[in-house]
Formats: C-alpha cells, structure tokens, sequence
C-alpha cells in the first residue's frame, strides 16, 4: 500500500520533470534556436558563394576587420579598469562606493542608443564640450574610430567588474595578508595571490565582454555614422545589407557574428567547467 | 627578539578592540593571548604583525618600535586560523613562497622548503593543493611557510580553532617541541584555557579590551587577581562573596561550623573525575570535583542531603575581611584538609 503510493508518487514527480524539461527546451527552441538555425538556413540557400561574396567584399572584410578591433582595444582597457575598480569597490572601503557602483551599472541600465547620444553631445565639432578642442588638436572623435572604441567600451564596462566583485568578496582577504607577513609588497601581493584567485571571474568577465562589444550596435550607429568601408562594424554592415535587401550579405555576415557570439560563449562554458574542476 | 606593545588603543567605531594594552613578551618565549571572543587579543595580535593600525601607543619589537612599519618589513610570522593557505599553489610553491619574494635562487629554496616539511612531516606531500589535505595538514603547512623565512617572532591566531578535538591535542603538543627546538619568540592566541596553559608558559588574560592579569599558568590559577581571571582560568562556584574551585570543594555527610546544607541533584562520572552537583538551601547551584574514590567512600546518592566543605577560597569583594583583592583565604589547614576526608571512611 505504502510502496504502491511512493511509486506513484515517484510516476507523478518523472512526469512533472519531464513537462518541465519540454517547458524549458521548447522555450529554448523557439525563441532562441529557431531563429539562428533560420540564419543558417536562409544563408545558404542559393548555395555557399553569395554570402560568401558579400562577406568578402572589401566592405565586409573591413567591417570584420573593424569590429575585431573594437574587440582588441576595448577588452583590454575595461579589463584593466574592471579589475583595479573591483578592488577598489571591494578592499577599499570609501564612503562613495555605493555611488561608485551604481554608477558602474550605467551601462547595464541605459539603452544603448541613449548612450550613443550623450557620447555624440559631448564630442560633437559643433558646439560639444570636448569635441571642438579636441578637433583643434587634430582628433576627430565622431564618425571615426576613436568614438565607436569609446561607445564600445562605455557599453561593455561593468562586465568584467561585475564578474570580479563576487569572487573578491569571496576570497577575502587572508590570503593577502598571510602574503603582506611573508614579505610580499602590494604589487607582489597583486600578481602573486590575488590575481591568479580572482582569475576566473576575470576571464569571464572577458569573455561577456568580448561578446558584448563584437554585438554592439545602438551606440556605435550613433557616434559612427555608419560610413561604409570607413566606420562600419559587423552588426552596421549587417543592418545596412538587410536595408539595402541585399539578403546574402546580411544572412551571410550575420552567420559569421552567431559563429563569434558561439565561439566566445563556448571558450565562456570550457573556462566554467574547468573554473568547477 | 623580546616583543613589547605599549599603551596600545585601538576602536572599530563605537567599539573599544584595545583599551590600553601593555604587554611584554620575553624574548624566545613561547606566550598565550587567553580571552573570550571580543577581548581583543586577535587585534592586538594583529596589531603586532601590522595586520591592524593601532589608534595610539607603540610595538616594539627587539627594542626597536615597528608602529610605522608595513606588515612586510616586520618579519613576523603569522598563522591564521583558517590557514589562509593559497589555493593556487601547490604544498610546496606555499611554503616556498616568502623565499621566492625574497629572491632566493632555486635550489636553496627546494633545499630549504624540503627540510620545513620534513620538519612539519609533511614531507610527502609536496605537489599536492591545500584543497587535497586534511586541515591538519593544512595548518601545518601554513606554519611552514611562516617558518620557511625565519622570522624574527611567531605568531599564531587561534592556529588549532577551526580543528577537531584529537588533532589539536596532537597539534598543540607538537608546536610546544616544535618552540623547543626552534626558541623563536612566540605569541598565540586562543580562548581555550587549558590549551594555553598546556602550550603556553607565559599567559596573558584579556578581556574587554583589557589586560586582566599576566603570568605562569600556576600564578594565575593560584592567585587570579580578580573574578574574571579565576573563573576564566579554571571551573569555579560562588557561595556568597567567596569563589571556590570544585576541586576545592569538600563533600562529607556530618556537619560542622564551616559546612553548607545541600542536595546532590546529580552524579556525572566523568572518568576517574566524578562530578557532584548540588543545590544549598537558598538556591545557589555549585559542584564539586572529586575521585571515584572518594564517592564510592560517600556514597552518595542523587536526592540525598550531603553537606560542603570549601577547602580554600577566594575574595575579591573590597569589602570583604581580607583588604587585598585576590586574597587567598585558607578555609582549612593542610592538614584539616587531609583530615577532612577520613570522616567518611
């Protein structure tokens, strides 16, 4: 009687599971699956060489080129930033930092497009703060490089900080102090103990990052110009070929973002698993 | 390397970690810092290392005052108490790791790591991570990277807390060989009493934020200088403004003078100590330590009137007869108290 109403009890707790696993994976299918096994599919279906044409187009090499860049200058710097930030946020205690870190959040909160505004106010040559005395000094801020450089890293900053604050808070401190009695100084404490700690956050810190600025859009359209062959990245060149109803290179280069956002994510997952081993 | 701390004050907000402390620690000695948690005895441990800032008055250490000095010049060992061992590394990279910041060429570190672990016997162990060791192990390896740089004073943060019962006797009694050989200054803080007075041959009590009393164990046990320190240091019942160690405390069956009335509410056998729990006629709740012998003698029963004998007793009530706090009143001479026990056989 007892072991009759367990096993039922058991029945009832697989079928739930299960309604739940198709829940959750058809979801998954819908909304995220489908529209990328679409991609694939509209991709090539006139065969490989359209998109392939489109993609090697000297527009589409650069735009390539472009974001690739936005990814090895921007990465670098907010992991730089990120990390010193959450150790200030974390081993310094100021008054300000609650202010500090909501500010941090800016970029989480704020659409991307709003961000793209406020940047092209503030170098704009015609009447921004900064833009006519950096003009007299020769740099051209909007509708070239160096803005979409700053739209990406604004966009992409509180990643890395984010990832790193958890993992600092949770190390605490003794192992650095432990490293202060045994003679190390603060840089020596940094590199020797508290980096290789925190290393995993960081690196995935990096790695949403990366995603991240390679998929930027709102801001860069803004403070770029969307200049084609000139300061156009991926996702621009993406957009201007769907406008354009130029089908291969827009399903084309959008293949070759999904395989970067895949591979980023992949290198994300084999960090994450070899971070639990 | 004698250490000396002078009038240290140190506050963490609205609370008083150290209210000027003044401790001396001779040099090669090996000295507890006694007290519940809060006393203060970590920071002032802290404070030595430079883990802590203190708000006013000095460390000295060899004569030298260190107050300004970073952690890192101090040439302190420290060993915390969750080891704080670093994940990262393997055994040997850990204990290694303060002569690799001190630039050693390789082979003297690989020589010098070898002969710590031979020391701390875990010789075997070298490529292992903290995370493959028992805790044990691990603070034994936590003390070899404090030694590995010979430094000037140890110092030890409640090292045997976070260990269970067996291992930290075995531990205890191999850190007082262990200061034996090595004769380096040495300071350690514990809340456990009997730890400190099996390790320790000097012993500071604190309590908050206060020194209470400094000296041997037996001074303290023999002459604390006030309530805090006697009942701290060892078991004690109050009887009126008097404190008696159960010990101290005789059991007969006939009354006399200098007996109490009270009811045995319980018997625990605790080995070759028997516990006797008693209630006195206006409430009070005491117990005596006394042998199996000395029951079987009795026999006692719970329920049964019994009546006690304080063999020795301490005031420190200012009012009381004997003017100096601490004061140590014999109840019985020696030979009363010897005499005392016959009666029930």
């Amino acid at each position: 009687m007892s072991s009759a109403s367990a096993r039922s009890h058991v029945g009832s707790g697989a079928v739930s599971r299960w309604s739940l696993r198709i829940l959750g994976l058809g979801f998954l299918a819908l909304l995220l699956a489908a529209p990328l096994v679409i991609i694939f599919f509209e991709t090539f279906k006139d065969g490989v060489q359209p998109p392939l044409d489109a993609i090697t187009s000297p527009n589409g090499i650069h735009a390539l080129k472009l974001s690739l860049l936005m990814v090895v200058i921007a990465v670098p710097l907010n992991t730089v930033f990120g990390v010193v930030c959450a150790v200030l946020l974390v081993r310094h205690k100021w008054k300000a930092n609650a202010l500090i870190d909501s500010v941090i959040n800016l970029p989480f909160a704020l659409s991307p497009v709003v961000i793209g505004l406020a940047l092209y106010l503030l170098y704009s040559t015609n009447g921004g703060w900064f833009g006519p005395t950096l003009a007299e000094a020769g740099l051209e801020v909007l509708f070239s490089v160096p803005g979409m450089v700053l739209a990406s890293i604004f966009v992409s900053l509180p990643f890395v900080v984010r990832e790193t604050v958890p993992v600092l808070q949770e190390i605490g401190t003794e192992q650095e102090q432990a490293a202060s009695t045994l003679g190390a100084n603060a840089w020596q404490t940094f590199w020797r103990v508290t980096l290789p700690a925190i290393r995993w956050g960081v690196a995935y810190g990096v790695v949403l990052t990366t995603a991240r600025v390679l998929g930027e859009f709102g801001a860069v359209t803004i403070v770029s110009g969307s200049i084609s062959g000139k300061t156009e990245t991926l996702p621009l060149f993406v957009s201007k070929e769907f406008e354009r109803f130029s089908e291969p290179g827009a399903y084309g280069a959008s293949l070759v973002l999904a395989l970067l956002a895949l591979t980023t994510l992949l290198a994300m997952n084999l960090l994450k698993r070899k971070e639990d081993a | 390397m004698g250490i000396s701390v002078e009038g240290a004050n140190k506050s963490f907000g609205d609370f008083q970690a150290l209210n000027d402390v003044s401790i001396e620690v001779p040099d090669g000695s090996l000295t507890a810092l006694l007290g519940p948690s809060g006393s203060g005895k970590s920071t002032l441990l802290r404070a030595i290392a430079g883990l802590e800032t203190l708000d006013g008055g000095r460390v000295m250490i060899d004569d030298e005052d260190v107050s300004k000095k970073p952690t890192q010049k101090r040439e302190v060992g420290f060993v915390f108490q969750h080891y704080a061992a670093f994940k990262h590394m393997t055994v040997y990279e850990n204990v290694g790791f303060g002569l690799k910041i001190r630039k050693w060429d390789k082979a003297k570190i690989s020589d010098r790591v070898h002969e710590l672990l031979r020391l701390v016997q875990l010789d075997g162990l070298a490529g292992r991570y903290p995370s493959q060791l028992s805790g044990g192990q691990r603070q034994r390896m936590a003390l070899a990277r404090a030694l590995a740089v010979e430094p000037q004073v140890l110092l030890l943060d409640e090292p045997f807390g976070a260990l269970d019962a067996k291992v930290r006797k075995d531990l205890r009694t191999w850190l007082r060989r262990l200061h034996d050989e090595m004769h380096v200054t040495t300071i350690f803080v514990t809340h456990d009493q009997e730890e400190a007075m099996d390790v320790a041959g000097q012993l500071v009590v604190m309590n908050e934020g206060r020194v209470e009393q400094s000296g041997t164990a037996d001074e303290l046990y023999e002459n604390p200088a006030n309530e805090f320190v006697m009942s701290f240091v060892g078991e004690v019942n109050k009887l009126g403004d008097d404190f008696v160690r159960p010990h101290d405390m005789e059991v007969v069956l006939d009354a006399d003078d200098r007996t109490q009335e009270g009811m045995v509410q319980r018997i625990v056998t605790l080995g070759f100590e028997v516990r006797v729990e008693l209630v006195l006629s206006d409430g009070t709740e005491v117990w005596a330590q006394l042998t199996r012998a000395e029951l079987q003698r009795l026999e006692l029963r719970e329920g049964q009137i019994a009546y006690l004998r304080p063999v020795q007793a301490k005031s420190f009530n200012g009012s009381s007869p004997s003017d100096s706090p601490g004061a140590s009143t014999p109840l019985g001479s020696k030979d009363g108290g010897d005499a005392g026990l016959p009666a029930a056989v």
